[in-house]
């Protein structure tokens, strides 16, 4: 446990346990357990669960975020026709309610498994786990999981998924990123979606949008595509291309990857945010 | 908002560690947040009674220490305090900067009775 081995004291709490700290000392008659625990170590135990499914069979798992309607499943259904030749993809949807979203994509001719999470607002990974065991890992190449559309609870959930991808929609503005930072900051891509929209919507700039996440400390990639025209897609694709690939190279050097996860990034405070992290024997 | 579901998995290790201490009640519970944590202290706080009800902390008063938001500059190395929304450096506003601290979401500490 942590208190063993000291993982979690930082240069940033350290000062509140030690000796004269305001936390060093204990009312009478009470016996004080320091843990710094994660919070959240329970569904982070399950993500890693299903972060060895995925490894087991060389699936690259995507974790799609956005707001409700900013295009996630249209997204998709462009993906999946240029794609599907290529790679074995399936989708596990994340809705509050219906089933609208899987079927548009069983439409397409890939297996797609619908949670409904009633009124949680985000998918975890106990969740993800109950869909995993409904699809045929090994016969998978690339899986989606398209988060429920909500721009602040996803991203505080690690499902097991390799990278974040946020898509932020022209009409929704570009100031997004400075109004939902945990969200940004956890994304590993951001894609500007219904980008054909941008001559009607000429208040959102794309470079406004982008130095907003630069202010979030995120290096990640920007992409500008049209789910509905086409226009932009090569860069989508070829992004997923070369993760598909990268990710191939790590599971076979013995590594893994995981994305930022907002109350996560305590582990990898000093690790410089390495783009692959040793997850230790698999 | 989610912060129901992060409570319930808090009392779930809390009720673990107190029958691991053979306790008899839970006191306190201190937990450390950043405004980077995604959880929103003020609802955690309101989540806590419908969440600990008929348990061992049902009892239980949930302290919420606020963790600030600091950074490290790659370029300068300096260590500064930035905001939710401006994690750049605040010394020579380099934007390629690790977090130091602001990101937690964590049991920090829980006091219990125990039998003597
Ligand atoms: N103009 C335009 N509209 C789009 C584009 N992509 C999606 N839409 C429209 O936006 C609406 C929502 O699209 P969806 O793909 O269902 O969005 P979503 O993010 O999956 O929505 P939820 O799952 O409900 O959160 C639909 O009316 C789509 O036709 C695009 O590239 N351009
Ligand atoms: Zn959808
Ligand atoms: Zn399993
Ligand atoms: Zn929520
Ligand atoms: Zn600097």
């Amino acid at each position: 446990m942590c208190d063993s081995c000291g993982c979690n004291v930082t240069a940033g709490n350290r000062h509140l346990i030690e000796d004269n700290g305001p936390l060093a000392t204990v009312d009478a008659g009470t016996t004080a357990v320091t843990i710094l625990q994660d919070l959240l170590s329970e569904n982070n135990l399950q993500a890693r669960h299903n972060r060895q499914h995925f490894a087991k069979h060389q699936v690259l798992a995507i974790n799609l975020m956005s707001s409700p309607g900013a295009g996630k499943t249209a997204l998709l259904e462009a993906t999946i026709d240029a794609l599907k030749d290529r790679y074995a993809i399936a989708v596990i949807e994340g809705d509050l309610e219906t089933e609208n979203d899987a079927r548009r994509i069983r439409a397409k001719g890939v297996p797609a498994v619908q949670i409904t999470t009633g009124s949680a607002c985000h998918l975890d990974a106990h969740m993800v786990h109950d869909a995993l065991h409904q699809l045929d890992l090994a016969a998978l190449d690339l899986l989606f999981i398209e988060n429920v559309g909500n721009l602040v609870c996803p991203a505080s959930f690690d499902l097991g998924h390799h990278r974040n991808v946020v898509l932020l929609s022209i009409p929704e503005g570009d100031d997004k990123p400075a109004k939902y930072p945990v969200m940004f900051r956890a994304a590993d891509l951001m894609v500007l979606s219904k980008s054909e929209l941008l001559p009607v919507m000429d208040d959102f700039s794309p470079t406004q949008a982008e130095h907003y996440l630069r202010q979030l400390a995120n290096p990640a990639p920007v992409i500008s595509l049209s789910a509905k025209t086409g226009r932009g897609m090569q860069d989508w694709l070829h992004w997923l291309t070369q993760e598909i690939e990268a990710h191939r190279a790590r599971l076979h050097n013995g590594d893994n990857t995981r994305p930022v996860i907002a109350a996560d990034g305590i582990r990898f405070h000093a690790a410089q945010r390495p783009s692959a992290v040793r997850l230790g024997p698999l | 908002m989610h912060e129901l579901s992060v409570c319930q998995g808090l009392l779930r290790q809390v009720k673990q560690i107190a029958l691991e201490h053979r306790a008899t009640a839970v006191e306190k519970i201190y937990l450390q947040i950043g405004p980077l944590a995604g959880v929103e202290p003020a609802l955690l706080q309101a989540a806590f009674p419908i969440a600990s009800a008929d348990s061992l902390a049902a009892q239980a008063q949930m302290v919420i220490r606020a963790m600030p938001i600091r950074v490290h500059c790659r370029r300068c190395h300096a260590d500064t305090e930035a905001s939710l929304n401006n994690l750049t450096c605040a010394d020579c506003g380099d934007w390629e900067t690790e977090l130091l601290s602001g990101d937690e979401l964590l049991i920090e500490r829980i006091e219990m009775q125990t039998p003597q």
